[in-house]
């Protein structure tokens, strides 16, 4: 085994493997080295690979006719040292918004979710229901909802209906990801298999009983990699709300480089949506590297 | 081994392609060397580079916003929203007609694209020969574009709706508890920012249509804009509008200039325009044609 490549050969419950043989499919050979070639050759051949593509995409840029501007415009050090930390301090915002749009979003999801998996004839009004939420809010444009909200139902002059723009973006927002998140839901709800059910009900269990003790634990499980994906979609489009006039990460960014003329103020967000997402793409990794290999342990063994 | 060596045949053949292209523009060469400084605008603008040969290229905002554009929308120009800049009616528009006839161009030379604000200072090449959109002149801003001189002296006001608490306010320190908005690119944000210092967060919106929705649904309590744009919130967008009043400089007056790519040719021949436009009293009287009625509000003081 190489030393020294992550992932190869560590994979507990799985039996160690001849290094010079193929991996099945779906072993958990390191993805960065890709497969075919083994031992120390092919990490010298990704490493010099990797040095030599990235070296020669820079030499490109930098040598372009256009990057004396570019760098000035996009990565002026000066704008780049006093943007980031008032966009920092902004983005509190943002953080509030997806943190208390995702809790709503995994309750209302789930809700729908359960609607639209409900058998028999009775429950067709709900189930068309569900789903004509789902086609609804998956076919507009986020963006066309938070502006819909956030300018219309204030405008509408309702005593007791809040006018905060925060709010409405939050009510846009988790519409529009529950919409998505129910889809989720109701793949990991459908991949568990009848007879589960079945089991459930022949042992004395109610419909909602096997529901919520057998199906939704398989289910919620499975379908956690795709949820988080949702979930970091839905953190960067809470940049919209800069549409409803809040001064969040964005317009902080946006005014910024109005009153500089200049864009370094978007790289300084994109860094800050960076720092916040790729750990979670990361996480997500895991979780499916993880399942598999319990997967892959449960059948070996 | 092999495989590795056609892994960077591949890549040579990559970078290859995406090899830089020719510059064939000329790089525009600094005005402020010229060694015979041209006594006229349009001896000035027969030397000067322009994006289309023959023409003069004016970039301004789309849908161009009274009163700085006037006369509708006409079938000729269907693009453009709100106001054909074409027509030449309106403060701006009357006065980049002005500008350009110094320069030697007919109206029949002038083609208008529209340039989103933030496009108007893009790196890269320019499809237009000046951008003019209310765009106030800053030293920080001047790092990245070239101005031209004052075309506008701009104050700052604040707009509000009846009844509202702000109705009838005189000093700064009544301002403190509203909630304030103001559309992005302006310098109307910095004035809430450096001026009136509010406790509450101000609203900064995209275009000044999402500004005035807010105002109308009270979702903020009034929008600081430049005073012209104030008479055009209160006679045309909310019919319940008021001027609270204008602001009073602070610092350098700010103004409106025209905004050129950085080095442009162009720049000194727009100064020259201007400067006769202003002598010849033209500049003056299009201001009072265009903004006569929008000069008089009560100010508000610090």
């Amino acid at each position: 085994m190489a030393g020294g490549v992550p992932g190869v050969g560590s994979s507990r419950g799985v039996p160690r493997l001849d290094p010079e043989q193929p991996l099945p499919p779906g072993s958990n050979r390191s993805r960065i080295l890709g497969g075919g070639e083994s031992g120390s050759r092919s990490v010298w051949v990704a490493v010099a690979s990797t040095v030599i593509f990235f070296g020669l995409a820079v030499v490109l840029i930098v040598s372009s006719p256009g990057w004396p501007e570019i760098k000035s415009t996009f990565f002026n050090g000066r704008i780049f040292s006093e943007s980031f930390p008032k966009i920092v301090r902004q983005f509190s915002t943002n953080i509030f918004i997806f943190i208390v749009a995702e809790i709503f979003v995994l309750i209302v999801a789930l809700f729908f979710a359960v609607l639209r998996s409900l058998p028999g004839p009775v429950f067709a009004p709900l189930r068309i229901l569900a789903i004509a939420y789902t086609d609804v809010f998956r076919g507009i444009p986020t963006i066309l909802v938070i502006s819909l909200l956030g300018f219309g139902m204030p405008a509408l002059q309702l005593q007791g209906l809040p006018k905060s723009e925060v709010f409405w973006a939050i009510v846009a927002l988790v519409l529009v990801y529950s919409a998505y998140v129910a889809e989720v839901y109701r793949a990991g709800i459908e991949s568990v298999h009848p007879s589960q059910t079945a089991a459930a009900r022949s042992l004395g269990l109610s419909r909602m009983q096997s529901m919520r003790h057998v199906v939704l634990p398989q289910a919620v499980r499975r379908v956690m990699p795709p949820l988080l994906n949702d979930f970091i979609g839905l953190q960067k489009d809470s940049a919209l709300v800069a549409f409803l006039g809040v001064v969040e990460g964005l317009q902080t960014a946006n005014i910024i480089s109005a009153a500089e003329f200049n864009y370094t103020p978007f790289v300084s967000l994109a860094l800050v949506y960076l720092v916040i997402t790729i750990p979670q793409t990361r996480f997500v990794d895991w979780l499916i590297a993880r399942d598999r290999r319990q997967r892959q342990g449960g059948t070996t063994l | 081994m092999r495989k590795f060596l056609f892994g960077l045949a591949m890549l040579a053949i990559v970078a290859a392609a995406c090899a830089p292209e020719d510059d064939t523009s000329s790089a525009p060469t600094d005005g402020t060397t010229a060694t015979d400084t041209p006594v006229d605008a349009a001896t000035c603008a027969a030397d000067a580079s322009l994006v289309n040969d023959g023409m003069l290229t004016i970039g301004t905002g789309n849908p161009a916003f009274p009163p700085w554009w006037e006369g509708g929308t006409t079938q000729a120009h269907k693009e453009w929203e709100f106001n054909d800049p074409y027509l030449g009616e309106g403060f701006e528009g009357a006065t980049v007609f002005a500008v350009a006839e110094q320069l030697g161009f007919t109206p029949e030379q002038i083609e208008f694209v529209p340039v989103p604000f933030n496009k108007s200072f893009a790196p890269g090449p320019k499809d237009f020969d000046f951008v003019l959109q209310q765009i106030s002149y800053s030293d920080k801003r001047e790092q990245a574009v070239d101005f031209s001189d004052s075309y506008y002296d701009v104050n700052q006001a604040l707009v509000s709706v009846k009844g509202s608490d702000l109705e009838g306010a005189t000093t700064l320190a009544e301002l403190q508890g509203a909630k304030l908005g103001a559309p992005l690119g302006t310098t109307s944000f910095d004035y809430i920012d450096q001026n009136i210092q509010p406790t509450e967060e101000p609203a900064v919106y995209n275009d000044l249509n999402g500004a005035v929705q807010a105002l109308k649904n009270g979702q903020i309590d009034g929008i600081v804009v430049d005073l012209p744009t104030a008479f055009f919130i209160t006679a045309v967008q909310i019919p319940k509008g008021i001027i609270v009043g204008q602001f009073p400089t602070v610092g350098a007056q700010e103004y409106f200039a025209l905004a050129l790519e950085k080095g442009s040719t162009l720049t000194e021949c727009l100064d020259l325009a201007i400067g006769a436009l202003k002598d010849d009293g033209t500049l003056a009287s299009i201001q009072q044609e265009w903004l006569s009625d929008n000069t008089s509000a009560p100010v508000i003081e610090g």
